[in-house]
This record gives C-alpha cells, structure tokens and sequence, in this order.
C-alpha cells in the first residue's frame, strides 16, 4: 500500500502514515489483554484497524512472537544458536528443562504455568547460554542456576 | 593504544540516561552540525569513508547523496536495531547503554537529507532496549533535541520507536520497512530503492545503529581524523561482538583492520583451556568461515572478501579444535532455515532441504554423494533469491564443507564424529 504523497509541500504531520503501521502495536497489546491472539482477539484488532480478519493473521502469523495458540503463564525460551551451544548450553539445557517441568519443548504444562520453546538467537552469544522468561532475559546461565529460577518461578 | 569511541560511555554508571550523556559532551555535534549546510554534512560522511555497519557495508555517504535533494518533499529515516545475526550483540549493549548516541545520529543524519520523521524498529525480544529507546526520546524531547525548531535551528524531527515482533529477516532493509507499515516481513524487489521509495513511499534513509553511532564523533572530530583509522577501504572504529570457544567473549570496540587474532588472543582472552582454533566465523552466522589459517586477516570489508569471507557485523565466532564441523554447519543452518520468510521458493524450500541433508549426515544416516548434492542445492539457492538472504544461508554449509571436507566423509564413511562429538 504506497500513501499517496498528493501535495509535495504537505508535511508529515498532515501526511498519516495508514492505520495498518499500527498493526503490531495493536497485536502485542491484544496478545497481552488476552493471553494470546485468540480469534476474537485477531478480529477486535481486525475492526479497530479497519483491516480483514486476513490481513491481520497474515501479519500475526508471520512473527515467531505472536502466540496464536495460549501459551502458559512463563514463556521458557531457550537459545539453541551456535554460540549457546559451543558455550555448552542449547540441547543439554533444552533437555534439563524439559525433565523438571515433564514437557517436551513446544508444550505447556497442564496447570498452564509453563510454556518451553526452544529459539534461535537472542543476540546474547558474549554471554551465552542464554534463555528468556517472559521479558527477562539470563545468561551466562548453568543448570544450577536454571534450576533455582525455575523454583523461584514455583515449578 | 585505542581509545573507544562508539562504547567510551558504555561503562559509566547510568550511562543511558540523557543527564550523563550531556555530561560527557552529548548532543555537542547535533548543535554543530546544525550550523552547516546539509551538503556539507553529506560531504564530511562521504569523505570520512564510513561505511554501513550492518552487514553490507555500502558508503553511507554516497546513500545520503542518493536521498531526493528537493527539500519541500517529505523524507524519513528509519533506524534499524533488528539485531538477530547469530554472534551478533553489539546494537543491544549500545542501544540499551546509550541510545542517546544514536538519536544524536539520528538527528545529524536527517538534518542532512531533509527528513522530518525517524522511525526507530527494534527487535521484539529486547525489552530494556524498547524501555530504553522510549525513555530517551522522550528526554530527548523534553530537552529540545527532537521536536519543533530543535535547538532554534528551524529543523524539526519526529521520532518514535517500533518493536519487530521475531524475525530475522526484518533486519534485511526493506523487510524492516514492510514490518515497519504493519505487514509481514517480506523484502521487496530493488530497485526501487528505499532512497527512492521507501517507508509510506516516501524517500526513506536505513542504517543501521551503529552506523547512526559513528555519526555525532565523526561532525565533531572531522572526518579526517575518522579516515585516518582503518585500512584503505574500512574505516573507523568497530565493534566487535566475539564469542564462542574463547576465555572472555563480549564487545570489543578497535579499529577497523585489526587482526582475528589480536581481537581473539589480545582482547578476548584466547581460547579456552589453552586449545587451538579449528575455525572463525569472522561476521556472523551469515559469513564463510575461515580457518586457524587465516588469523592474520585484518577486519576489514576487502580483507576480509581477499581471505574468502566477508566483514558482515562484525561479529566473531570462535571454534575450537574439538568442534564438530558438520554440527556447526548444521545449527547455523537450522537457524536459517527457521528464519526464512518463506517469499522466495529456492531459499523457503532450498533451506528446510539443505538442513535436512547436513542433519542426516550428522546423524550418521549420511549417503554416498551427499556432500555433492548439499553443494549442488547451494548453487541452486545461491543468487536466486530476491534478497541476500539466500546468498547467506549457504555460506555456513559451502564453506565449513570446502574447508573441512574430511570431516563431512568421515561422518559419511564412519557414521559417527571425528572430533568425538
């Protein structure tokens, strides 16, 4: 969708970009009101944008960060990237985690407190290996460490 | 001894906020440049000889000449700290350490092409970053640095800060403007260029933050003085992210043209346990990987290219002897896999099959004639893709097989790893 320019002297302020620059903004505020982009969610921000219902799961669906299933209450993700691996994390970390929440990566614990996801690089290799809950990010992290996070978190 | 430039403030205590950055001479070279003609800013960049700290390293003088000159149409320049290279870290530490840096970049970088929006785009996953960049805009405005008539000039800048939500490929320039308009991040064919038609279909200037970062030392110390660093074609200071195998990984800044094993031996420790290098990735999961052999190679964009690989972001990787090669080039190869926005059938297809084949040979379920059908996929994705992407996503598998091509048969032969992995 190219905006159309019209009057060259007009400046930015009078120019507005199209509501759908909007559309990520609208989809991480749904997905935190809701949980997760459920299809009532993806419609609301449908409506809102005056998009299709299509033209937001297009974009919704594009991005890794986007949840379109419900995910639980901690997102675990664990960096399986180069760097993470050659500092001894990825598998061995992915694998540790997945023993103490009895989740294989990509599930959610039945009470809905965990979600473990295995990512690729979360631009932390100086200080690798690495994993995000939620918004935090830890690194330089050990199974020790690791395992006391998760009991802080009450798994 | 080299004194950094980009990360001089990093290590002050609450080196992001707006209070400290003035302290330390901040926005001193936005209140000069404004005092110059946008050409002889455009001039100074051109002159200093830096180039795009990105990836692709193009003269980020000669793009602002290519902004449209006419000053009465709308212009933009949208930021890009999508950083998602694997072994990448250095746009993080500067952006949620000091972002005031960039913004002074920013603002020195718009005056001179004529544009009165920025649009900052930061990866989904670094939320202090986000808070960071927010905090500093809004100071930034509240100082008189971004606005209406910033600092009587007459030059007004609107700046606002957009979060990706987890894609690599919205790091390539045009897939970030395609994010940028709410859409998926799918590259689009250039030309048009962004300088011609870019965010909204206005002339839009992309750089990356580091770039933006080299801008405000380069108005205030001269662009002579940014020249006189670095080897005949790289110029400047660099930040060098490194990690791997060595005894401390981390940022490094020094000048362009230094040496794999004055940054791996000299800064980042040496390797670990004392062992020796297998391999190097010298800039990013995206960029071949060399050998013990090539240590010497200074960093810069043609040295680099001269010893078979490329400069990319800088960003080291480092393997030692005990590394399993095919592993290696099978992780960095899932991860493109993954990330392919999936526009182009040689890179969504050619990816998932390339990895596929490197993962079967891994797992010792290899077959005679592998290797040639690995290399022959690669020439297939290679160049066909409409944008770098595909060029890239071989790189790790073409060049860990044409240096380390025993280690590929003997997995094929013996089924197993000989690095004992």
């Amino acid at each position: 969708m190219r905006m159309a320019i019209g009057d060259l002297n007009t400046d930015l302020e009078t120019v507005a970009p199209p509501l759908r620059a909007r559309l990520l903004a609208a989809l991480y505020l749904a997905q935190e009101q809701y949980g997760w982009l459920s299809p009532e969610a993806l419609q609301r921000v449908a409506s809102r944008l005056e998009l299709s219902v299509g033209q937001v799961y297009s974009t919704a669906s594009f991005y890794t960060m986007f949840k379109l299933e419900p995910r639980g209450k901690y997102l675990v993700q664990v960096c399986e990237g180069l760097s993470c691996y050659l500092a001894g994390g990825a598998e061995p970390i992915i694998e540790h985690i997945a023993k103490r929440l009895n989740i294989h990566a990509g599930e959610t614990t039945p009470d809905g407190k965990f979600t473990l996801e295995v990512v690729q690089c979360l631009a932390a290799c100086g200080s690798a290996p690495a994993l995000r809950i939620n918004d935090e990010l830890y690194e330089n992290m050990t199974l020790d460490a690791i395992d006391e996070l998760l009991k802080r978190l009450g798994a | 001894m080299f004194e950094p430039v980009l990360t001089r403030n990093i290590h002050r205590p609450a080196s992001e906020k707006i209070a400290v950055f003035l302290a330390h001479g901040g926005y001193e070279a936005a209140r000069i440049a404004l005092t110059k003609t946008p050409q002889e800013l455009i001039e100074m960049v051109k002159r200093s000889g830096l180039r795009g700290r990105g990836g692709a390293g193009f003269p980020s003088g000669v793009k602002w000449g290519l902004m449209p000159a006419d000053r009465s149409l709308p212009k933009i320049v949208a930021v890009n700290t999508d950083e998602g290279e694997p072994g990448a870290f250095k746009d993080r530490e500067i952006v949620e350490r000091d972002p005031h840096q960039v913004i002074e970049g920013v603002i020195i970088a718009a005056y001179a092409v004529g544009a009165s929006r920025a649009y900052v785009y930061i990866r989904g996953e670094f939320f202090l970053g986000v808070k960071r960049w927010i905090k500093a805009i809004a100071d930034a405005y509240e100082y008189g640095f971004l606005g209406r008539n910033i600092l009587g000039s007459g030059f007004s800048l609107d700046m606002s800060v957009h979060r990706g939500a987890g894609a690599y490929i919205c790091g390539e320039e045009t897939a970030m403007l395609e994010s940028l308009e709410g859409k998926a991040g799918n590259p689009r064919n250039k030309p048009p260029y962004p300088a011609q038609v870019g965010l909204f279909g206005l002339p839009t200037l992309v750089h990356n933050i580091e770039t933006l970062a080299c801008i405000p030392h380069i108005v205030k110390r001269g662009a002579e003085w940014f020249a006189a660093i670095g080897t005949a074609e790289s110029k400047g200071p660099k930040i060098f992210s490194v990690s791997g195998h060595v005894n401390r990984p981390g940022n490094y800044e020094l000048p362009l043209g230094v040496t794999l094993r004055e940054i791996i031996y000299e800064h980042a420790g040496g390797v670990r346990g004392g062992r020796r290098i297998k391999a190097v990735i010298p800039g990013g999961a995206s960029t071949p990987m060399l050998t013990a052999g090539a240590l010497d190679t200074p960093m810069g964009f043609e040295t680099l290219k001269q010893a078979g690989s490329e400069l990319g972001t800088g960003a080291v990787i480092v393997m030692d002897e005990n590394t399993c090669m095919v592993e290696a080039a099978r992780r960095l190869t899932k991860f493109f896999a993954h990330e392919s926005c999936g526009r182009c059938a040689p890179c969504r297809i050619g990816a998932t099959r390339l990895y596929e084949s490197l993962d079967r040979i891994e797992r010792g379920k290899g077959a005679a004639g592998d290797l040639e059908r690995v290399l022959e996929l690669a020439q297939g994705i290679d160049g066909r893709t409409f944008c770098p992407m595909g060029g890239a996503l071989v790189n790790p598998a073409r060049s860990a097989i044409a240096l380390f091509r025993e280690e590929f048969e003997y997995h094929l032969t013996h089924k197993h790893c000989m690095a004992g992995g």
